[in-house]
């Protein structure tokens, strides 16, 4: 039904061409230092939902060329901004060109992108390439102030760099091979990541269970996959996760997998939330107090559960472990989105566009990661011993 | 006897709050001192004390009222049946038996029990000191272990009768010591005799005086003690003529036994002790642990008066009064010469209250250290590591005296001697003595002076625009968040909440009032309220302990409390040098009594002095002025420190984590 609207993407339309406008009279005079400080990011509509209905397949391509378009102006700036390097070169764009790979992970994306800045750059120490592989990543990061992966994954990919640079005893260049190989391996962990958390969490889903699930996460079905794969015999029950329909989107996946789906309107969760043995959800970002992050209605839906006693088990891939500590829903960058009410909403009334919500770590279980099963307080234990 | 050893190797039980049956490790180290010494003295003096001991108070049928023996025969009872050789003839000469079998099995534990009322007034010259302590003890001990009899009229005649009438009173010792060994070989009547002591308790414990009191007793119990040799001879005679043999003949073995066996197991023992303690870190000294008092009593620079009604439950904390004796310390401070003039002076500021604030206090007594070693030289044919360390805690140890120390600045008396122990040997004084101050001033810098930046870089961005911001007494971390704050530009309102005696949110209203900022101040019994507004609390902290347990201010935990109530986030600022890798889990372990006439005195009260008088005489009256509370981690939503903002499960990582850099640094 959204998908069909035109005004959504007519709303794009309208929002992106003046702003680019702007823009590009801002251009010519090359601002160095105040560009790195606002927020080039050209459209309102926050990148991370670009991202998320992308890769959930909701957006039409043509919407998709429009945003890219957006983007695209994006070299001139960078360029001006670092003219270090010889030659137009951005992150933005390497990383929108990875970020359209469906299968590919936001912070896999930035990670590539920032191995691509290395590639591209023509330093000749490690300090250098620090320095350079740092506004990138500040201009990636600024560009959209609300993914939080993507924060993650350039914080983490900084922080392995700087610890890179430790081992001076190496000459520049095995350094930066080193660095490269690092990143390349960044895409396969990611992957790899998702099979292990799917082999964990095996041991949880047991015959007969009912296991209730929000959103479309690609871990989440990987999960079910895997367990259907085991012969598992287990029913899912799926959220609808309006308005981007991604339960919608995940049932048909799962029937596709002969998998028993039972579709819910998202004011049924708690209808049926006696009848569910436990609850999946993915995150977007695991905080360092060991709540998440993540689509909305994911912290309804842990209420409801916490207070029937069904356990909640999140699937999160340890690069999205960010040194965030959100104390309530507000305290977060949002992230808005669009959402049609099929009914046109009268013009005084205001509407409620955030895309996410925060879960706080008492209403968690588990969270399956990479790193192993972990409690929610683990989450912080692990941030430390990286990051500091 | 073996068993015994064991028990006389057993270090002391910690006691804390309530104590119940764990009275005889104490009561055995307590002794251990005299033995030695009374050991030899009581062979001259032998016959007299020891047929009044044990046995002869009980045998004699006056005193012994046949109810008393309702659960002691059960006990002899199931001695009996466990050991059915034994010829019974009575309960009472079985017990009396059984008290000389023990003694001669027992051997080192406890004639010298017996012997202690009747330790012979010749010897009182310079063992005096020692009696005094000594009666303390066993008054109170004997309190305790009378209690432990089943019947409760006869203790309380005990419990009245004991400051005059020394040696019945040591032969109940002896008795209730003999249930006790009876019980323990028995097993199983344990539960019969634990079950009255824990009730009676609380009378017993009521029963602890001032030492101008115990002086007192003393003089009584010597008086009592000339009087009752005549007396006493007569007495063993009686016993004597009513249970010939026995009484004459089996002690002397034990005597002539004891004093060998006695000494080494002592002397092990006390090695023991001394290497567990060296093991151990050093914990908070508890203050009911008579033994450990006195010995800190005579090394005492600042003489110490001891507040009159002192609560049960914190009677294990330092019941001091502080402030009394200032104007005697400063007179004093040319003539010390064992504690540094600028150590010397911080001692006064935190005897007087006029430096509070953990970062303060610890700053102070960081940069007196500092000074100290500066002036220091190394006495000839000393090490400077050894020496140093040991001056540093006499410092510390005077510190003490005048104030508890809070858990930071134990945590940078232990980083100071790390950087002591760690010194290569082959520094020279001068730069060993360098090395050291700058040690001590990057501490200052890195750990007090630039994490409180950091965490005000870090708590700044947890606050909006528009929000109400709570916080309790003054923490100067939060007063620099709040100024810091309003300095960019954030536009906030503060609710400033305190509490009596010190009305320490006072300060920080005047300085936040002062630069500008909207301030609401209340009072802790308007907390419920007045959290109907606040969007965030921020809290400081005076130490965070490794299971996430805020220590802070008293009061802090009914803030957080009630925050949690009405689900605001509550957000603790403390550095990472005040976290501790010790578990707390209730406030009553460890603490600090503060005044008691604090709470007592109401500024407002017209008929103030009057009021004050009626309030102290009333015995029934006991004033508690806590100084901390300790707030569970559940209650906190994040901690701000200068490793940026973690949950309070996060605590023991950092710990672990750094433990190991701390040392380094």
């Amino acid at each position: 039904m959204w998908r069909s609207s035109a005004s959504f993407i007519l709303d794009k339309h309208q929002n992106n061409k003046p702003i680019s406008l702007t823009h590009s009279i801002d251009s010519p005079p090359p601002p160095s230092a105040s560009m790195a400080d606002e927020n080039p990011n050209p459209n309102p509509i926050s990148a991370y939902y670009q991202t998320r209905a992308a890769h959930h397949g909701i957006v039409t391509s043509e919407w998709l060329e429009q945003a890219q378009a957006a983007v695209r102006r994006y070299p001139d700036h960078d360029y001006s901004v670092s003219p270090v390097s010889g030659r137009p070169f951005s992150v933005i764009e390497e990383f929108n060109n990875w970020r359209q790979q469906p299968d590919l992970a936001e912070a896999v994306a930035a990670i590539r992108a920032l191995a691509a800045v290395i590639r591209a750059s023509e330093a000749t120490t490690m300090m250098e390439l620090e320095i350079e592989l740092k506004k990138a990543s500040d201009t990636l990061k600024s560009w959209d102030t609300t993914s939080i992966s993507l924060t993650a994954g350039c914080d983490l990919f900084m922080r392995y760099v700087t610890r890179t640079s430790a081992l001076e005893f190496e000459d520049f260049n095995s350094a930066k091979s080193r660095v490269l190989e690092r990143a390349e391996k960044f895409g396969e962990i990611s992957c790899r990541a998702r099979r292990i958390i799917a082999i964990l969490s095996q041991d949880f889903i047991f015959d007969g269970c009912t296991i209730l699930v929000h959103g479309f996460s690609r871990v989440v079905f990987e999960i079910l996959k895997t367990s259907a794969q085991n012969k598992k015999v287990f029913r899912v029950l799926c959220s609808e996760g309006r308005p981007d329909k991604t339960g919608v989107l995940l049932a048909k996946e799962l029937a596709k997998l002969d998998i028993p789906v039972k579709l819910l309107i998202d004011s049924a969760v708690a209808y049926s939330m006696d009848e569910v043995d436990m609850v999946f959800v993915g995150a977007d970002g695991v905080v360092e107090s060991g709540g998440i992050i993540n689509m909305m209605g994911t912290y309804q839906i842990a209420l409801v559960a916490h207070s029937m006693n069904k356990p909640v088990y999140v699937a999160a891939e340890s690069y999205k472990f960010a040194r965030l500590y959100p104390l309530d829903q507000k305290d977060l960058e949002p992230a808005l989105r669009p959402i049609d009410f099929s009914v046109p909403v009268p013009p005084k009334v205001e509407v409620e566009r955030s895309a996410r919500d925060y879960t706080p770590p008492q209403y968690l279980t588990l969270l399956f990661t990479d790193l192993g099963v972990l409690t929610p307080s683990v989450v912080s234990d692990e941030l430390i011993q990286l990051y500091l | 006897m073996d068993t015994r050893r064991g028990a006389l190797a057993v270090p002391k039980v910690r006691r804390v709050g309530f104590f119940t049956s764990a009275i005889e490790p104490t009561q055995d180290s307590s002794q251990r001192p005299n033995r030695s010494q009374s050991g030899p003295v009581e062979a001259t003096t032998s016959s007299s004390p020891l047929s009044d001991s044990p046995s002869g108070n009980l045998i004699s049928p006056v005193l012994i009222p046949p109810s008393r023996h309702h659960s002691d025969n059960l006990t002899s009872r199931a001695v009996a049946a466990a050991a059915a050789p034994v010829p019974v003839p009575g309960p009472a000469a079985f017990r009396r038996y059984l008290a000389h079998d023990r003694g001669l099995n027992v051997g080192s534990y406890n004639p010298p029990d017996s012997l202690l009322g009747t330790s012979p007034p010749s010897s009182n010259g310079e063992f005096s000191e020692d009696s005094v302590s000594l009666f303390g003890f066993q008054r109170s001990d004997s309190a305790k272990l009378s209690a432990s009899f089943p019947n409760g009229g006869f203790d309380l005649t005990l419990a009245v009768r004991a400051p005059q009438e020394p040696e019945p009173k040591i032969a109940t010792v002896s008795a209730s010591e003999v249930t006790k060994k009876i019980a323990e070989v028995s097993g199983k009547s344990e539960s019969v005799t634990t079950k009255p002591q824990k009730e009676k308790e609380p009378k017993s414990l009521k029963d602890k005086t001032t030492k101008a009191e115990r002086r007192a007793i003393q003089e009584a119990q010597r008086a009592a003690k000339a009087a009752a040799k005549g007396e006493g001879n007569r007495r063993a005679d009686e016993s004597g003529k009513a249970n010939p043999g026995k009484a004459a003949k089996k002690p002397q073995p034990k005597k002539e036994r004891l004093p060998a066996t006695s000494s080494v197991s002592v002397k092990t023992a006390v090695a023991v002790e001394k290497e567990k303690r060296m093991d151990v870190p050093q914990t908070q000294m508890q203050y009911d642990d008579k033994s450990r008092v006195e010995k800190a009593k005579k090394r005492a620079v600042v003489e110490q008066t001891e507040s009159k009604n002192k609560v049960e439950l914190f009677l294990h904390l330092p019941q001091y009064e502080r402030g009394n004796q200032l104007p005697d310390l400063s007179s004093n401070i040319f003539i010390l010469d064992t504690i540094h003039h600028a150590v010397y002076k911080v001692g006064l500021q935190h005897l007087a209250g006029d430096i509070s604030g953990d970062n303060a206090r610890c700053i102070a007594m960081l940069q007196a250290f500092q000074e100290a070693i500066k002036d220091y030289t190394t006495p000839p044919m000393k090490d400077l590591t050894m020496d140093l360390t040991t001056k540093i805690n006499g410092y510390v140890s005077f510190l003490i005296e005048c104030r508890p120390l809070s858990m930071s600045m134990g945590n940078a008396i232990r980083f100071l001697k790390n950087q002591i122990r760690k010194l290569p040997v082959n520094l020279s004084e001068p730069e060993a003595k360098a090395s050291l101050c700058s040690d001590i001033g990057r501490f200052i810098d890195e750990k007090i002076i630039l994490a409180d930046k950091v965490i005000v870089q870090h708590a700044v961005t947890k606050i909006r625009d528009g929000e109400v911001l709570l916080t309790y007494g003054f923490s100067c971390v939060v007063e620099m968040i709040l100024l810091y704050a309003h300095e960019i530009g954030k536009k906030f309102r503060v609710v400033i909440v305190d509490s009596r005696p010190n009305l320490e949110g006072q300060k920080l209203l005047r300085r936040l009032v002062t630069r500008g900022l909207d301030c609401t101040y209340t009072h802790i019994n308007a907390i419920s309220y007045i959290m109907r507004e606040a969007t965030r609390v921020f809290l400081g902290a005076s130490s965070i302990f490794s299971n996430g347990t805020l220590y802070s201010k008293v009061g802090t935990a009914c803030v957080a409390m009630v925050a949690n109530a009405f689900s605001v986030p509550v957000i603790v600022c403390c550095e990472a040098y005040k976290f501790h890798e010790r578990v707390l889990l209730d406030s009553i372990c460890t603490n600090e009594l503060g005044d008691p006439d604090a709470v007592a005195s109401i500024p407002s009260f017209s008929t103030k002095a009057k009021h004050l008088k009626t309030m102290d005489n009333n015995k029934n009256l006991q004033f508690l002025n806590l100084m901390y509370d300790s707030t569970p981690s559940e209650y906190i939503s994040m901690i701000v420190s200068d490793y940026g903002m973690i949950p309070p499960t996060s605590i023991p990582v950092i710990v672990r984590e750094y433990r190991r850099e701390h040392l380094l640094l």
